[in-house]
C-alpha cells in the first residue's frame, strides 16, 4: 500500500495515464455506418477471441483493450440488455441506455479500483437508414461520445480516422465501406500500405435490412469475397501518412505488448 | 468505495440489488435463469412455493386455478425435411372461453419451437424466458445449445415451477427441433417434475391430446413431406376440436386459424394466416363430406395413401 499523501489529482492523473499508454499500443479498429448497416473491421489474428459481438436485436459491441476486461464488459452488458428486455419489452433496450451504462460502469471502475481498465469501447445500434445509426464511444474513465458516421478505436484513432473522414460518405456501399476500412487501417504502424489478408481480420456487421437479431459476422468464404472485392476495386489503397518506422504493436486480442511503440497517434 | 468488499455502485452511490453494476460484471454461468435466479428472481416465471405469490390453497378453493386462462392441444410431428408444430388458438376459463385467438406455438430460437398447455401465464412466461435463454447463451459462448441441451434447459425451467404446479398452476411445454448435427427433426415432451422424454415420430399434449393422438395414429406415415404433415396436424387438431369443448376448430367466420411452425434446415418459419388457412379450409370442405374425416384401411397391409 503506499504511504504518504497522495493527493486526489495525482491519483486520477496516474491512473488515466497509465490507461492511455496502455491504449495508444493497441492497434485500432473502425466501425463504419454504410448503406447495407454498421460495419466493424479490425486487425485480430485469433479467431477464438472476438473484439465484436452482439448484444442486442439492433445493437452490437466493439472493443479494444486488454482482452478479459472488455469480454468481462461485453458480458455484463448482455446480461444487462437481456435482463432490461425481459423484464421491460425487447424495443426498450436501447443502445444510449446501454452506452450510458457502459459510461456509469466504466467511471466507477475508474474511480474505485487501483488499476483502470485498458479498454475503449463502442456500442452501435442499426437503424432504418444510416442517419438513424447510433454510434457511441465509451472510454476508459468513462467518458460517453456521441459520434456519427464512424468512429475509430485504439491506439492510432487520429491517424486512421483521418483517412476515413476524407472520403466517407454515407451512402456507401458494403464493398466501398470495407474498402475504406482497409485503407484507413493500413494508414496505422510504419505506414507502408501494409498488405490486409483476410485471415488477419475480424469482420462484422450489423445488417440494416435483417429482421429481428442484426448482427452477424462475416467470416470464411463470405470474408475472402467482400476484402477480394474491396481490395480489387478502384486500388484506393494509397500512400497515405507514412511516419516512423518502427511497426505497430501486434492487434491481437490479447494485452498489448509491454514495449511501446515510439510516438503513436494520441489516442485521447 | 469498493474496497470493503462491498458491491460496487453505479454512479458512486448504492442502488438497492439488481442493477448493481457489480451483479453484471461478476463471472458466472452463461444460463440467463441462473443469473435472474441471483440478480432478480422475482422475474421469474414461477409461483412461488408455499407462501409466495400463490396462496397455498388457491387451486382448491372455488374458483382458483381454474379461472385462470388455459392453454389446450399442441401436436407436432416429424416431417422428412425437419418437424412441424401446430397449436389450435383457444384459451378456457373454466367453461368460459377466454380467448379466440390465443397464440400456444412460439419460436424459441433458429432451430426449435415450443408449444405451451396449462395455466397460459406461467407458459407465455415460461417460453419467453426459455427464448431468452437461448438467445443469452448464444451471445455469451459464441454457439447455439446443442438440441440435448436446450431440451434440458427446458426441463429444468419446468422443474424450477414445481411448487406452483403442485398448487394447480400447472403448464407444460412441448419441444421440436432440428438438430444440426443429425440433420432430423425431433420432439421432447415433458412433464411437471422435470422429466425429458425423447418422442418418436408425433407428441401431443394438452386436453384435446388424446384425441389428437388417436387421429395421428391413423393419418400419419414415416418420410411425410412438410406439407402433408402440416395437413396431418390439421386433421388431428379437427379431431381434437370435435371431442374437445376446450380445443377450439378452425374459425371460418372470424378466420382464425391454428398457428402452424416448420423447423427445418431453413430454420424456423411460421406459416402465414392466409398459408394455414388454406389447410384448415380444405379440411373443413373435406369434413362436410365426411365429418369424421379420412378413414385408414382396415388392415394393415393394404395400400398405403
Amino acid at each position: 500500500m503506499p504511504f504518504g499523501y497522495v493527493s486526489p489529482e495525482q491519483v486520477m492523473k496516474d491512473k488515466a495515464d497509465y490507461a492511455r499508454r496502455r491504449i495508444t499500443q493497441i492497434r485500432s479498429g473502425v466501425v463504419i455506418s454504410c448503406e447495407s448497416g454498421i460495419l466493424f473491421v479490425a486487425p485480430n489474428p485469433s479467431r477464438a477471441l472476438k473484439k465484436f459481438s452482439e448484444l442486442y436485436d439492433r445493437i452490437a459491441f466493439a472493443a479494444v483493450g486488454r482482452y478479459n476486461e472488455f469480454e468481462t464488459l461485453r458480458k455484463a452488458g448482455v446480461r444487462y440488455a437481456d435482463m432490461t428486455g425481459f423484464q421491460y419489452d425487447r424495443r426498450d433496450v436501447t443502445a444510449r441506455g446501454l452506452a450510458d451504462w457502459y459510461g456509469q460502469v466504466l467511471g466507477s471502475l475508474f474511480t474505485d479500483s487501483p488499476k483502470p481498465y485498458e479498454v475503449e469501447i463502442v456500442v452501435a445500434q442499426v437503424g432504418k437508414a444510416p442517419a438513424d445509426d447510433e454510434i457511441y464511444r465509451i472510454t476508459f474513465e468513462g467518458s460517453v461520445a456521441d459520434e456519427r458516421e464512424f468512429v475509430v478505436i485504439g491506439g492510432q484513432a487520429d491517424r486512421v480516422a483521418a483517412v476515413i473522414k476524407e472520403r466517407y460518405s454515407a451512402t456507401m456501399s458494403l464493398t466501398d465501406a470495407m474498402r475504406l476500412a482497409i485503407a484507413s487501417l493500413a494508414s496505422q504502424g510504419d505506414g507502408a500500405a501494409e498488405p490486409v489478408t483476410s485471415s488477419e481480420l475480424e469482420v462484422g456487421l450489423l445488417e440494416r435490412d435483417r429482421a429481428h437479431r442484426a448482427f452477424r459476422r462475416i467470416t470464411g468464404a463470405r470474408l475472402d469475397a467482400l476484402v477480394g472485392e474491396a481490395t480489387a476495386g478502384g486500388g484506393a489503397i494509397g500512400g497515405s501518412a507514412a511516419s516512423s518506422a518502427a511497426p505497430a504493436a501486434d492487434g491481437a486480442a490479447e494485452e498489448p505488448p509491454g514495449d511501446g511503440t515510439p510516438n503513436p497517434a494520441d489516442a485521447d | 468505495m469498493g474496497h470493503d468488499g462491498k458491491d460496487l455502485a453505479v454512479g458512486g452511490f448504492e442502488l438497492s440489488g439488481r442493477w448493481q453494476a457489480s451483479t453484471f460484471l461478476a463471472a458466472g454461468s452463461s444460463s440467463f435463469a441462473d443469473f435472474l435466479t441471483m440478480a432478480a428472481p422475482d422475474l421469474l416465471p414461477r409461483a412461488q412455493h408455499g407462501e409466495g405469490i400463490v396462496p397455498s390453497g388457491v387451486a382448491t378453493a372455488a374458483g382458483g386455478a381454474a379461472d385462470l386462462a388455459h392453454g389446450t392441444t399442441i401436436v407436432t410431428a416429424v416431417c422428412d425435411a425437419g418437424v412441424v408444430m401446430a397449436g389450435d388458438r383457444r384459451a378456457t376459463a373454466g367453461n368460459m372461453i377466454a380467448q379466440r385467438d390465443i397464440e400456444k406455438v412460439f419460436r424459441s430460437d433458429e432451430y426449435s419451437c415450443v408449444g405451451i398447455s396449462g395455466v397460459a401465464g406461467i407458459g407465455v412466461d415460461l417460453v419467453r424466458l426459455f427464448a431468452v435463454e437461448l438467445e443469452h447463451y448464444e451471445k455469451l459462448e459464441g454457439r447455439s445449445l446443442s438440441l440435448e441441451g436446450k431440451a434440458n434447459r427446458l426441463a429444468g425451467l419446468v422443474k424450477a415451477n414445481l411448487g406452483g404446479a403442485m398448487q394447480g398452476l400447472v403448464a407444460v411445454p412441448l419441444l421440436a427441433g432440428f438438430d444440426e448435427e443429425t440433420g432430423t427433426g425431433r420432439i421432447f415432451s415433458f412433464d411437471v417434475a422435470g422429466g425429458k422424454y425423447e418422442e418418436q415420430r408425433f407428441a401431443t399434449i394438452g386436453s384435446g391430446s388424446v384425441f389428437a393422438r388417436g387421429s395421428l395414429k391413423k393419418l400419419y406415415r414415416d418420410g411425410m413431406s412438410v406439407a402433408d404433415v402440416v395437413l396431418v396436424l390439421m386433421q388431428a387438431l379437427y379431431d381434437a376440436a370435435d371431442d374437445d369443448s376446450a380445443t377450439g376448430g378452425p374459425d371460418m367466420s372470424r378466420r382464425i386459424y391454428p398457428v402452424v411452425t416448420t423447423v427445418t434446415a431453413d430454420g424456423y418459419q411460421r406459416l402465414t394466416d392466409s398459408e394455414a388457412g388454406q389447410y384448415a379450409e380444405a379440411v373443413v370442405a373435406e369434413r362436410m363430406q365426411l365429418p369424421d374425416g379420412p378413414a385408414a384401411p382396415l388392415r394393415s397391409g393394404s395400400a398405403k395413401s
